[in-house]
């Protein structure tokens, strides 16, 4: 067994994906408890979509670095999803439904143009092995940065997400943090969207929260067990991925599938609601 | 916050010309009010009258014109105006895991609530919170209290900051008939015994009659106000509801 994890630990593109990994998992274990209690699920999976449209404006616009066209359009993707959903009656989900689906398509029809959509497809699921350590040094700042906002901002967001007229009462700036969350939430997506995969990236958000919302009765320990669920998903994940040749994200996604159930299953065993 | 024997009837809250219009659609128009410490004013009319726009408005949570002020009627001095606002209920899910204390303490302090449970804090949240004889609820998850017990610690936390004007939106759903008078008596209670103005929104006629000090009828702009008496047996009370409350 040992023989086995030090041949594994050998090799530098593993040593990098379980950094990545270790720096990606509780991040996303902390932001998806506050997507989940704003009920943002919708939102960040639309964000994920728009990434597909954002290399495509790159593409179209010429602009070397994809990548870059990439976080610049998802941001503005998300302050305006969140100044639509703010002002108009209709209801959000299909809002942002309307606009997601629409991205998605511009997106695909310039990228497949000339038949030449294979070569981002590996945007679809996601290939963490493949990343390198400058791109770590990204994840290390964007975790940082993140860090930085929870820990000032988070009561003030919380506050607005429970009733935003009383948030407004005691001076707290309701828009600017929604706007601040938004593009956090873009910037994050947006970073870690080539490792993790446009179809799984809003699993990895919302199933650690959703799992801890079954066994957690503060916010304590709703952090607690969300970024805990969220770092064994992913670091459980990574080492099942190399021992069955399976790809990285899908692994991970199921074993924070696995958790959800379980959790699920023991708190109707215990308040049976 | 501190008891006091009784409210000095000596400060005074005026909204003038208070004016809301979003779009073409005018909502509200020039609303005058006049509001003592020691009082309790209720607000009625119809749904869509323009009642919880006109707290949004004196909350500064919409755009709108006029302004509020408030005196000390001795010395004519104008102070800062501190709200405290109740409202209906909390955008809080099922199954969310706030609690009591999560809740207050995302309200009143930058301290991350995440992190850990902050000592002094906890204790300030309890002794607010022994006034409505709640503090027993501190650990519970909000989402599991009843609609009498939520009216309760939202009470605790809007008198925290020693509130001058407290902005209620009654209770509609959630609390049954012993819940409403109790929680008529326990705003009652703070009337005579808190140095505060009240402004309540209430869609309970009966209750209103009961317990206020004056009414405001509300349909766009003020229809009538005055005495419980003086309005209630108007005949813009009865255009509005059609029946006359024996009061």
């Amino acid at each position: 067994m040992t023989e086995f994890f030090t041949a594994w630990w050998q090799y530098g593109f593993m040593r990098n994906a379980f950094l990545a990994v270790m720096i990606i998992t509780p991040l996303f274990g902390l932001l998806g408890t506050m997507i989940v209690n704003r009920k943002m699920a919708f939102f960040s999976d639309a964000l994920g979509h728009s990434a597909l449209t954002g290399i495509a404006v790159g593409v179209v616009l010429g602009v070397t670095d994809t990548n870059l066209s990439m976080v610049v359009f998802a941001v503005i993707f998300a302050l305006l999803l969140n100044k639509i959903s703010s002002k108009s009656t209709a209801s959000t989900d299909t809002i942002i439904s309307v606009f997601s689906s629409c991205s998605v398509a511009v997106g695909l029809a310039i990228l497949s143009k000339g038949g030449n959509f294979s070569k981002y497809s590996s945007l679809l699921v996601g290939d963490i092995l493949s990343i390198t350590r400058r791109e770590i040094v990204y994840l290390i700042v964007i975790f940082a940065v993140t860090l930085i906002f929870w820990a000032v901002a988070f009561n003030k967001l919380n506050a607005v997400s429970m009733h935003r007229t009383l948030a407004r009462s005691r001076h707290i700036p309701a828009a600017l943090l929604e706007n601040l969350f938004a593009v956090l939430i873009a910037l994050i997506v947006m970073l870690s969207i080539k490792w993790v995969g446009i179809l799984i990236i809003n699993a990895l958000l919302i199933l650690p929260a959703a799992s801890s919302r079954n066994l957690a009765v503060n916010m304590r320990e709703y952090h607690f067990f969300s970024i805990l669920f969220s770092m064994f998903s992913g670091i459980l994940g990574l080492i099942i991925s190399y021992f069955t040749n399976v790809a990285t994200g899908p692994m991970i996604i199921i074993v924070a599938s696995v958790i959800y159930f379980v959790t699920f299953a023991y708190q109707k065993a215990m308040h049976g609601n | 916050m501190r008891k006091i024997i009784e409210p000095c009837g000596l400060h005074c809250i005026k909204v003038n010309h208070l004016g809301v219009t979003m779009g073409e659609q005018v909502i509200l128009e020039d609303i005058n009010l006049h509001i003592h410490c020691g009082t309790l004013t209720a607000i009625i009319g119809k749904n869509g009258a323009g009642k919880s726009t006109l707290i949004k408005a004196m909350l500064d949570d919409i755009p709108h014109e006029g302004n509020i002020e408030f005196k000390d009627r001795e010395d004519g001095k104008i102070q800062k105006l501190r709200i405290g606002y109740v409202p209906q209920s909390m955008n809080i899910e099922k199954n969310t895991p706030i609690s009591v204390y999560d809740m207050i303490a995302s309200y009143q302090s930058n301290f991350p609530v995440f992190f850990r449970k902050k000592r002094k804090l906890y204790e300030e949240i309890k002794e607010s919170l022994k006034v409505f004889e709640a503090d027993y609820l501190i650990d519970k998850q909000v989402c599991n209290l009843s609609g009498g017990e939520l009216q309760r610690v939202l009470l605790s936390m809007a008198i925290m900051d020693e509130p001058n004007l407290l902005l209620l939106d009654e209770p509609v759903s959630g609390i049954d008939q012993n819940g409403m008078e109790l929680f008529y008596k326990t705003i009652d209670y703070l009337k005579k015994h808190f140095d505060l103005a009240t402004l309540l929104i209430s869609h309970d006629l009966d209750y209103v009659a009961k317990y206020a000090d004056k009414v405001i009828l509300l349909d766009q702009k003020i229809l009538k106000q005055g005495s419980v008496k003086e309005v209630y047996q108007s005949k813009e009370f009865r255009e509005v509801f059609g029946q006359e409350v024996t009061v």
